[in-house]
């Protein structure tokens, strides 16, 4: 199978392009990646590690302008000859992907969770009903457009480094403008993080956090909350995970004085491994953990934050 | 100000998850519908206090049978002027986005609405698809949307951060957590929606580019495994060792 990735990376290669680039190889093909942004060509060429054959840069697209990549990626397709499209399931696909859907008549299959199934036409399996369950989708349409989960698939390196060239798809200007980017130092971005702590109202309030930041900071981990507190203000509607907040799905997830309730868990039932920590041993939570703890986050946090320092630092 | 939102019925959030059928459709049995809450809290409301301060006309939309003139209620009741059923079971993203797209073609909206994604399907697409056929620019996930004249300027989450945007209308918006605050209709608006004019068009020939075959639910979870709150270094070893995810 002839196959497109795009990715969209901006500084580095984010590991969803990794991950996205080590999918297409595990579906098997010639692998052509198509990339905007502003990652150096030596960087685009480690892509080739990953099973593409060659990398395809334009870096006069706007990766805010979905019309503007849409156009690229059309182009690329049809210069590669592409019968599947695969992106990841980010902010910059989530606009892209369905616009390219229009664009190509191609079915589109969003938040892949597995490899396509050939064995009788092509069926993909998805997240659905926010992570309650999955349902497996075929495609049609002789072009198909994946855009796959974070996290569904670890990067594998196979290959060596591949070629990169510049791809000029003339897609004419940007009618987005951008006024202006507010990134906070030094903070995890929660959908791409491998470990969460998230905690809810049994902090009482937000001048509590303190010991859910410092767990945070000891582990390496984002930082989360449940609907109420982010409601109340306690903590930035961006920490929101849940049916109506953000869909995570991290290798650990630890819920602190967080009760459980069925639209929180939605957001968050798709994480490798839950740790739970609340004061009642009849929280609905505990029922979908792994380990839990029955005790008050004000005396276990600090001991848990404790004991994580502790194990890093014999482990360096 | 011409402004179409477009609405979905999604199960309530507390719906049990069952499938009928050999695992092929979803068991509506016992389940309420409620108007998609992203679509509902953020892409209506935030249509609402737009038209109030700029004036105009808010109309809703939904592809959906005559069951889900329930939610095409509530949204009249919550404030919008008027409304459109294009009379089809909304099948996939696709063909709901083409219909939708079809109405939108001959009624010269300055700016179309939708909430983030579904709760059912969770796919984010339908927006940009509707942008895509009607050639229009889109800004996705927005949490944040003012008009000044004929410009749009809009925040949107990216990674790590915000970012602020301006594009020119007629525009495509999809809408996420902080554009609004939920809105409860009261009597007034529930007496009144009651009147408010409700167009059933038929829909347009669409292909099928996709079609779910089957559903699975997810695997049980084994039991929770305790640890002693007075025993982190435990739980940080069994972190480690048995879920290596440390
Ligand atoms: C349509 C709809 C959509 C929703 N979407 C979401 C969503 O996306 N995300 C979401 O999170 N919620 C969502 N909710 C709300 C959800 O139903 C719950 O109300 C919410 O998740 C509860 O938040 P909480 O667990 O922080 O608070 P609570 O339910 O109040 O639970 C607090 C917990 O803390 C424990 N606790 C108290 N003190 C301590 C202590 N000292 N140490 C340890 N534990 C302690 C308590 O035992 C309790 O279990 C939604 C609701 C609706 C109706």
């Amino acid at each position: 199978m002839t196959i497109l990735v795009y990715i969209n990376s901006s500084n580095h290669l984010a590991k969803s392009a990794l991950e996205a680039v080590t999918y297409a190889k595990k579906i098997g093909g010639l692998i052509t990646v198509v990339a905007t942004g502003s990652v150096d060509e030596a960087t685009l060429a480690t892509l080739g590690e990953y099973g593409a054959e060659k990398v395809l840069v334009d870096r006069n697209v706007s990766t805010e302008d979905s019309q503007q990549v849409a156009r690229l990626v059309a182009k690329a397709a049809e210069t590669t000859g592409a019968e599947l499209i695969i992106f990841s399931h980010d902010l910059v696909a989530k606009a892209v992907a369905p616009r390219l859907s229009v664009r190509l008549k191609a079915g589109l299959i969003s938040g892949a969770v597995d490899v396509p199934n050939t064995s009788n036409g092509f069926v993909v399996k998805v997240n659905v009903f926010s992570g309650k369950a999955f349902g497996f989708v075929a495609v049609n349409s002789a072009k198909k457009i994946i855009s796959l989960l974070p996290n569904s698939f670890q990067p594998e390196k196979t290959g060596s480094v591949c070629t990169v060239e510049a791809f000029d798809s003339e897609s004419g200007s940007s009618t987005i403008k951008i006024i202006e980017t507010k990134t906070p130092e030094g903070e995890i971005p929660l959908s791409e993080a491998e470990l969460v702590v998230s905690a809810g109202r049994g902090l009482k309030g937000p001048e509590n956090w303190g010991i859910v930041e410092d767990l945070a900071k000891a582990l390496g981990a984002a930082t989360a909350c449940s609907r109420p507190v982010a409601d109340i203000g306690w903590r930035p509607h961006h920490e929101h995970v849940g049916q109506t907040g953000i869909a995570i799905r991290p290798n650990l997830y630890i819920a602190v004085g967080i009760s459980g309730a069925i639209q929180h868990l939605a957001g968050v039932n798709g994480s490798k491994v839950i740790v739970v920590i609340n004061t009642d041993p009849e929280a609905p939570f505990f029922k979908a953990a792994d380990y839990g703890v029955v005790g008050d986050a004000f005396e276990v946090l600090p001991k848990l934050t404790e004991a994580v320092k502790k194990f890093r630092s014999a482990a360096h | 100000m011409k402004i179409l939102v477009c609405i979905s019925k999604s199960p309530d959030t507390t719906s049990k998850i069952a499938f009928t059928d050999g695992n092929k459709q979803f068991d509506e049995n016992g389940v309420q519908y409620i108007v998609t809450p992203y679509d509902e809290w953020y892409a209506l409301v935030r249509g609402l206090e737009l038209k109030e301060t700029l004036g105009g006309n808010l109309t809703i939309i939904t592809v959906g049978n005559a069951t889900d003139e329930a939610i095409i209620r509530k949204a009249l009741a919550i404030g919008a002027d008027d409304a459109v059923r294009i009379d089809a079971d909304p099948k996939d993203a696709y063909f709901t986005a083409m219909q939708i797209a079809e109405y939108a073609k001959s009624n010269d909206f300055d700016l179309i609405l939708t909430g983030k994604e579904t709760i059912n399907y969770n796919g984010s697409q339908v927006a940009g698809m509707i942008a895509e056929a009607l050639d229009l620019p889109f800004v996705s996930l927005a949490t944040k949307l003012a008009i000044n004249g004929t410009t749009a300027r809009m925040e949107q989450e990216i990674a790590g951060g915000i970012q602020v945007v301006e594009a020119n209308l007629p525009l495509v918006v999809s809408c996420a957590k902080g554009m609004a605050e939920q809105r409860i209709p009261n009597m007034r608006g529930i007496m009144a929606a009651r009147t408010k004019p409700l167009t059933v068009v038929a829909p347009a020939a669409v292909e099928d580019l996709t079609t779910y075959v089957e559903y699975k639910l997810p695997a049980a979870k084994s039991a929770v495994k305790m640890i002693d709150p007075n025993n982190m270094d435990e739980l940080v070893a069994l972190l480690h060792n048995e879920a290596k995810v440390i």
